[in-house]
């Protein structure tokens, strides 16, 4: 079969560092992960795995691609790992830049396929097992590593100091005050019930988004507060580059600040992957069973005020509107119910999606895509052209996207197939349409 | 000839297929056990659950988007565990050797079932050549297992109806059952060992983790 005959990327992630390693050192990396930790499922699912090729159409990526072969999941573990094993790991440094190339910005783990193979087996597992050996190589695109060292200095993803995050709360909670009177960010307040955390995008990009939070928090009563330490930054990066070491330290950090703080429940800003590490990549790498401390998504949390009528709404958004549903928190934690109570609470004109639910498409920016950065851009929104033809049917003008990556995502598929659409968070909706109440309002 | 391929040989071939078998899943747990995720995650409840949804005929999604396939495949499966184990000619042999019998197929019945499995076999060939995200992914080993599971039906059907040479089709049928029963553990096709658990294991995650369906 001919090689892949794509346009070349530069990356100096994977080009420079694969001209340090040498053979010995690629066997014996590949071997200790083969061999430890990883043995069970692998070996399983290698015996396992008749080669039907069933999996292929749950792959976005082949699909938007013309079921080029190269794309389909069960592909991309044949030119990986299974080469990997068949060659007992003796694999030059071009042959693991490839292996980047697929497991790193060509799958988004996002585990759709795993609902097609008939056996259930995991190709996000087996990626992510590719992923880690290209970490341990040293092997990794050069954003996304950028975002790792990040989080292993200084455990945000963003470089954010510690000054720079409590300013920017600051500020935000004054902004919050031009709407409701008295709305607050309490920092680090002992036994509160909630503490809200947030990925370091948001303090650095998007800060408006914790002013929606204050405001939502103060008019729905809530007893929260968010950490000034660190802690306070819940994505994870480390978890998709697969250096699982700092995806731990990562993880018990942010459990770390709810223990230091008492409080009863986090909850999760509208990020999915953050929630998938804290729910499950974290706690299964840490051998928990369950994250230490009850912890829900911003769109639970957003369905239980609404309904309990902590959060009235006053007058429902008018322009049709549809939804991304984030991998993981719907085919990660089967929120697709409680995500269509709330647009349907807050929107006039709620047009769903199809597929949907578990079965809907990732947005191909998750799993660490995204976050190669700009090099992989193009390769990332062409590959999920069926995400612009899913949105397009709809006729929705907005797309509610309750995941940072999804809203990147989204928004650059958008632009490239031009859709000529807008991509918003749950809350700027919520922030939009909630009453409220006439004490609260400030002058 | 005949007397050691219809002799010892079965005997070798059933221990061998009993032994390994119980060999790769006792080799599997152990393994299981040390990664120690694994069976604090095991849900009886949604085990089951994934299980019955990928066993009945189109109750998952893929399955009623290739309903070709389904068919065939069921059919294939169905047909080729149950000929070899309800067969009038199989159940005379049993109870010769070991006094036991059961239940039989009617020996037209049984004849049908047996070329739906050399059907369905040409159908998984036809696919694996033409199909390119097939294809892309076939080993030569693929086509081999694929003829050892063939091969029994295939020369059981030509000695039932005797249109060759009788004897020595006979001897080949009963070699190549003995040698699909042999590959079973040691290759591929212990999928059929490993299927229960790896649905199992799946439908516990996407159902006590993940908090959706599998199918
Ligand atoms: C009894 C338990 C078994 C189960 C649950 C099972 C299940 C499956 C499944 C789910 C597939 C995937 C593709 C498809 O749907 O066709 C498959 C394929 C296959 N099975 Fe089985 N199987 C079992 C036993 C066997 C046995 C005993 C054999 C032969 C010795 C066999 C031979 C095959 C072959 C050759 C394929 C590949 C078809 C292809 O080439 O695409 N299976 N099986
Ligand atoms: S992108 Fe999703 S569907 Fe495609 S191979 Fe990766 S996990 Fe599977
Ligand atoms: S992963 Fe599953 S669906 Fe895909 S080729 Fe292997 S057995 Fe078939
Ligand atoms: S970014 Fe969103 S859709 Fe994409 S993988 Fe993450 S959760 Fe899934």
């Amino acid at each position: 079969m001919a090689e892949p005959a794509k346009e070349i990327v530069v990356d100096p992630g994977l080009d420079e560092t694969i001209k340090k390693l040498t053979s010995e050192k690629i066997e014996k990396t590949i071997n200790k992960v083969l061999t430890k930790g990883a043995a069970a499922r692998l070996k399983v699912y290698m015996q396992t795995c008749v080669h039907c090729g069933l999996c292929s159409e749950a792959c976005h990526f082949y699909l938007s691609h013309d079921k080029d072969p190269r794309f389909s999941p069960v592909g991309k573990v044949k030119q990986t790992l299974w080469e990997i094993v068949k060659r007992k790991g003796r694999v030059d440094g071009e042959f693991i830049k490839n292996c980047s190339r697929i497991a790193h910005t060509e799958c988004n783990v996002c585990r759709r396929c795993s609902m097609y193979c008939p056996f259930g087996i995991d190709m996000a597992y087996l990626l992510l097992l590719v992923r880690r050996i290209c970490a341990l190589l040293g092997v990794v695109p050069q954003y996304l590593q950028d975002t790792v060292n990040s989080h292993a200095v200084t455990m945000n993803q963003m470089w954010v100091k510690q000054d720079e995050w409590i300013d920017t709360l600051q500020w935000q909670e004054e902004d919050a005050q031009d709407e409701v009177k008295n709305a607050r960010i309490p920092l680090d307040k002992e036994g509160a019930e909630i503490m809200y955390s947030v990925i370091g995008p948001e303090p650095k990009f998007l800060a408006q988004l914790l002013g929606n939070i204050s405001m939502i928090m103060t008019v729905a009563g809530m007893d929260w507060t968010m950490p000034s330490f660190d802690g306070w930054d819940n994505s994870n990066m480390p978890m998709y580059s697969g250096d699982f070491e700092n995806m731990a330290r990562v993880e018990r950090k942010h459990f770390e600040a709810a223990f230091k703080l008492k409080v009863k429940k986090i909850v999760m800003g509208e990020c999915g992957h953050a929630f998938r590490g804290a729910v499950y990549d974290g706690p299964k790498w840490l051998a928990w069973k369950e994250p230490p401390v009850p912890l829900i998504h911003a769109v639970q949390f957003y369905y239980e005020l609404i309904r309990d009528g902590k959060i009235k709404i006053a007058r429902k958004f008018e322009q049709p509107v549809t939804i991304q549903e984030p991998c993981n928190i719907v085919r990660g934690r089967g929120l697709g119910d409680m995500l269509r109570y709330i647009m349907r609470a807050a929107c006039e004109d709620f047009r769903d999606v199809y597929p949907r639910y578990e079965h809907n498409y990732c947005c191909a920016a998750g799993g660490g895509v995204i976050n190669c950065g700009p090099p992989w851009k193009k390769s990332r929104v062409e590959g999920n052209r069926v995400k612009a033809e899913q949105l397009k049917a709809t006729g929705a003008e907005i797309v509610v996207t309750p995941c940072h990556n999804c809203h990147s995502g989204i928004e650059d598929i958008i632009n490239y197939h031009k859709l000529g659409m807008h991509v918003k968070f749950f809350s700027e909706i919520l922030v939009d349409v909630m009453e409220i109440p006439d004490e609260l309002k400030a002058e | 000839m005949y007397e050691f391929v219809s002799g010892p040989l079965v005997w070798i071939s059933f221990i061998v297929f009993i032994g390994g078998s119980l060999y790769r899943l006792v080799s599997m747990h152990k393994l299981a056990k040390k990664e120690k995720v694994i069976y604090p995650y095991m849900s009886l409840k949604y085990g089951l659950r994934s299980i019955i949804h990928w066993v009945i005929p189109f109750a998952s999604t893929n399955m009623r988007r290739r309903p070709l396939m389904t068919v065939a495949t069921f059919a294939f499966h169905i047909c080729l565990v149950l000929t070899p184990v309800f067969l009038l000619s199989h159940n005379v042999l049993w109870r010769q050797s070991w006094k036991i019998s059961w239940w039989t197929l009617p020996e037209g019945t049984a004849d049908v079932m047996t070329v739906i499995v050399i059907l369905a076999a040409f159908f998984f060939l036809a696919r694996r050549l033409v199909l390119p995200e097939v294809r892309f992914v076939t080993f030569a080993s693929d086509y081999v297992l694929l003829a050892i599971a063939l091969a029994p039906f295939l020369t059981g059907f030509l000695a039932y109806h005797q249109w060759l040479p009788y004897k020595t089709i006979l001897i080949l049928h009963i070699l190549s059952g003995e040698l699909m029963l042999i590959a079973i553990p040691f290759t591929r096709l212990s999928h059929m060992l490993y299927f229960v658990f790896t649905r199992a294991y799946m439908g516990s995650e996407f159902g006590a983790v993940r908090n959706s369906k599998d199918w």
